[in-house]
């Protein structure tokens, strides 16, 4: 349970000796509590207090790393439940199963299909994360097998599939260095699979058949020494996964219950044969506190839309997306195009060249730099005036692209078109719409004649 | 012994709404976070409308258009194979052609389309202007006036037109759709001049103005969450409103739904794709707490019915 600062102020030393950087120790408790501080900052506590105070020091839920290098894959450590308190750390991991009865031209595929399918998004490159290699077949030298194989072509983050602890071995013996996430330990076999785990360092997930069991199966992993900990709590059908999920979160953020203080796995693929609606689960889940999503196949059509929610929900909100300064040409205009002029809100970026787009006109967009902040807000900042416009527009080449001179700007910025013509005299500043949902009718009567 | 997950203890719940004339439906009435039924009841699901339009739609992808092909023409058709062929239970008209920067059809055109709608369907009917706060004051006045009785939803109602559309919705008894642009102070200060203006309680929904998967969903998902919070746990009752998401019309002009599949293979099949997007941008809106989704194509539709029953248990 958590501890108050007063009754942490207890454990402490109360010489108010100033060495763990802050006047004095009360302050420290205070600090320690709301989880600004680490105990180890302070040189004099006692071991006995250190032993007590040692589940404050912890983070609520752990962050594990699975595989190693570029493809290395963070989960967990969350600190919230909505995302508007605060932000959401770690992206759900998407890991596509590969399994060792399938032919070793469908392995080759699916991996093809995970190097392949990436998509960039406001400078952010989406992809799937895992593969998650499973041991149907029972026979531990072809587990084995698909092991080497996989490791061999990709460099991708591992999870082991087995319920047998021995196929498992089989297949952590020679992917062991590569960290993969070993799936799973059960009531049957958590002693073994420990043993496993903690001979290859590897992290490993705890299913229990219920969340209870989980529990007391992650307390069991501990005790045994390791760290690296993912729960799946084993049910398998959508309002209970619903309700564990938020139980989990729940307990690790708000009771600060140790063995629920963990990332977890979610499979959709094992709550229904419709791959359509796989996707629509997995999605509530991306949403909903699972940190790895194991996917039956991966689908173009339903991969990208997931991987564009998953950007959206895991944005930090105090921070929003911002696009690069610069011109953008949308459907290859030429140079008798119009030229418009926005902010670099992403958002903004976003809904207005989709606009633009939809009306078949091709442009010209100037993106301006306002330190990612919309129109309205970057002009009421001072960030986006008449004049600092100007410049922008004659700095950034736009002039030598275009034979006309005509620059449309944002309805919202009527006022500031006397400070833009004066500072572009040479150009006819023309009030575009407020909305961006009226560009399309607005571009429609260009040239403006 | 068992680990004791703790509950979240809600102090206030989301009010009840119905609208319709024969038949009705109601909305809202949870007093726990979205499909959190381990912990609350949820006594009304989340609902679908299917959305029809006052004339061929012009920028739709294929795919999107290609349910309706036979019926575009015709809104009253329409909303018919909707109800007959998708299992409609609510059908929202969009009066886009009402748009003064579009065809700026003419107020009257938009009254005798509405009617014609009420009069043909008997599920209940949302009413939903083009966005100029000017234009759809006069239509939803004059809507509200030439439906009396029929139970309808009129939206958007702004912050710019609440007093003519709602003295009507009072006038008339019909429930009113109140937008703000994705602002929970916003919300309630508008629900606040509603209620001021003397539109009863069990006649408001609150439209927070959804976008679409990769269109800024983010910001209408948290303000949705905070939304519910307030009205949930502070109980904050200018805020326990059911939730409106008129999403569909955003998710089918997002770039990435209208590319051809030579143009991007890794997008995948086209109208899979703009199936999807459609369907998990309702997913998400869902559980952010949207009791009723303003929905399109019928495939998205099933699949979005299909999770919330799954959600419920």
């Amino acid at each position: 349970m958590a501890l108050s600062g007063i009754e942490i102020f207890k454990m402490l030393p109360r010489t108010n000796c100033g060495d763990c950087g802050v006047p004095t120790c009360l302050a420290f408790a205070m600090n320690l509590a709301g989880g600004k501080a680490e105990l180890a900052a302070c040189p004099h506590v006692s071991e006995e207090a250190k032993e007590k105070l040692v589940d404050m020091a912890a983070p609520p839920m752990r962050t594990v790393a699975i595989g190693t290098g570029e493809r290395e894959v963070k989960i967990g450590g969350e600190t919230v439940l909505f995302r508007h308190e605060k932000r959401f750390e770690n992206p759900s991991a998407i890991a596509v199963l590969i399994s060792d009865t399938m032919d070793q031209g469908e392995v080759d595929e699916r991996l093809k299909k995970l190097e392949e399918l990436t998509y960039d998004r406001v400078g952010v490159t989406l992809r799937a994360d895992m593969v998650a290699l499973r041991a149907d077949s029972g026979d531990a030298s072809k587990f084995k097998a698909l092991v080497e194989h996989v490791t061999e072509k990709s460099e991708v983050a591992l999870l082991l599939c087995a319920a047998d602890a021995g196929v498992l071995e089989a297949g952590a013996s020679v992917c062991a260095e590569r960290k993969p996430l070993l799936y799973a330990a059960t009531a049957e076999n958590v002693d073994e699979v420990a043993e496993l785990a903690l001979k290859h360092k590897c992290p490993v997930a705890a299913k229990g058949k219920n969340l209870d069991e989980t529990a007391e199966l992650a307390k069991k992993l501990t005790a045994a020494g390791l760290k690296d900990i993912v729960l799946d709590s084993g049910v398998r059908s959508m309002h209970e996964a619903l309700r564990d999920q938020v139980g989990i979160r729940r307990a690790a953020l708000v009771a600060k219950i140790k063995e629920l203080g963990y990332p977890t796995i979610v499979i959709p693929s094992e709550m229904t044969d419709d791959p359509a609606h796989e996707a629509l689960m997995a999605s509530v889940f991306m949403a909903k506190y699972a940190s790895i999503l194991v996917l039956s196949d991966l689908e173009p059509a339903h991969l990208f839309p997931l991987l564009v929610g998953r950007l959206n929900i895991y944005t930090d909100p105090q921070r929003p997306l911002a696009t690069t300064e610069g011109i953008y040409p949308l459907g290859n205009p030429d140079e008798s195009s119009p030229v418009m002029v926005t902010s670099n809100f992403s958002l903004t970026y976003f809904v207005l060249s989709g606009e633009i787009e939809n009306s078949r006109v091709p442009s010209w967009l100037l993106v301006k730099d306002t330190e990612g902040l919309s129109v309205l807000t970057a002009w009421a900042g001072g960030k986006f005036s008449g004049d600092l416009i100007g410049l922008f527009v004659k700095k950034c080449g736009i002039a030598e692209k275009v034979n006309h001179r005509k620059l449309i700007i944002p309805g919202y910025l009527a006022p500031e078109s006397g400070a833009l013509e004066d500072e572009l005299p040479d150009w006819q500043i023309i009030i575009g719409p407020r909305e961006a949902a009226n560009v399309p009718a607005f571009l429609k009567r260009w040239p403006f004649e | 012994m068992g680990v004791e997950i703790p509950k979240t203890s809600y102090s206030g719940a989301i009010r009840q709404i119905s609208f319709g004339s024969a038949n009705k439906v109601t909305m809202g009435g949870a007093n726990s976070f979205p499909f959190h039924v381990f912990e609350g009841e949820m006594p009304n699901p989340p609902r679908i409308a299917m959305e029809v339009y006052d004339h061929p739609p012009e920028d739709w992808p294929e795919a999107a258009l290609a349910p309706f092909k036979d019926v575009v023409d015709d809104p009253v058709k329409w909303a018919g194979k909707c109800i007959e062929e998708y299992g409609a239970e609510i059908i929202c008209l969009q009066l886009k052609g009402l748009d003064p920067n579009g065809k700026d059809d003419p107020v009257e055109d938009a009254v005798a389309t509405a009617s014609r709608v009420a009069e043909a369907v008997e599920v209940p009917l949302i009413v939903w202007g083009c966005g100029n706060d000017e234009k759809d004051a006069e239509a939803l006045k004059a809507i509200c006036e030439a439906c009396e009785g029929r139970g309808l939803m009129v939206g958007p109602v702004t912050e710019n037109n609440y007093s003519r559309v709602g003295a009507a919705a009072i006038a008339y008894q019909h429930v009113v759709a109140a937008m703000t642009p994705i602002d929970i102070n916003l919300a309630k200060q508008l629900n606040i001049l509603l209620g001021n203006l003397g539109v009863p309680d069990d006649r408001i929904v609150i439209d927070p103005n959804s976008a679409a998967l990769g269109y800024g969903i983010e910001y209408t998902y948290s303000v949705m969450e905070r939304i519910r919070m307030a009205a949930l746990l502070q109980e904050d009752e200018r805020l326990a409103f059911p939730i409106i998401c008129n999403m569909a019309r955003e998710v089918w002009k997002v770039k990435e739904v209208g590319i051809p599949q030579q143009e991007d293979p890794k997008l995948g099949d086209p109208e899979e794709r703009g199936i999807m997007m459609e369907a998990m941008t309702a997913s998400l809106l869902l559980n952010a707490g949207a009791d009723l989704l303003i929905m399109r194509h019928p495939e998205a539709i099933k699949r979005t019915r299909k999770l919330i029953s799954d959600m419920m248990g």
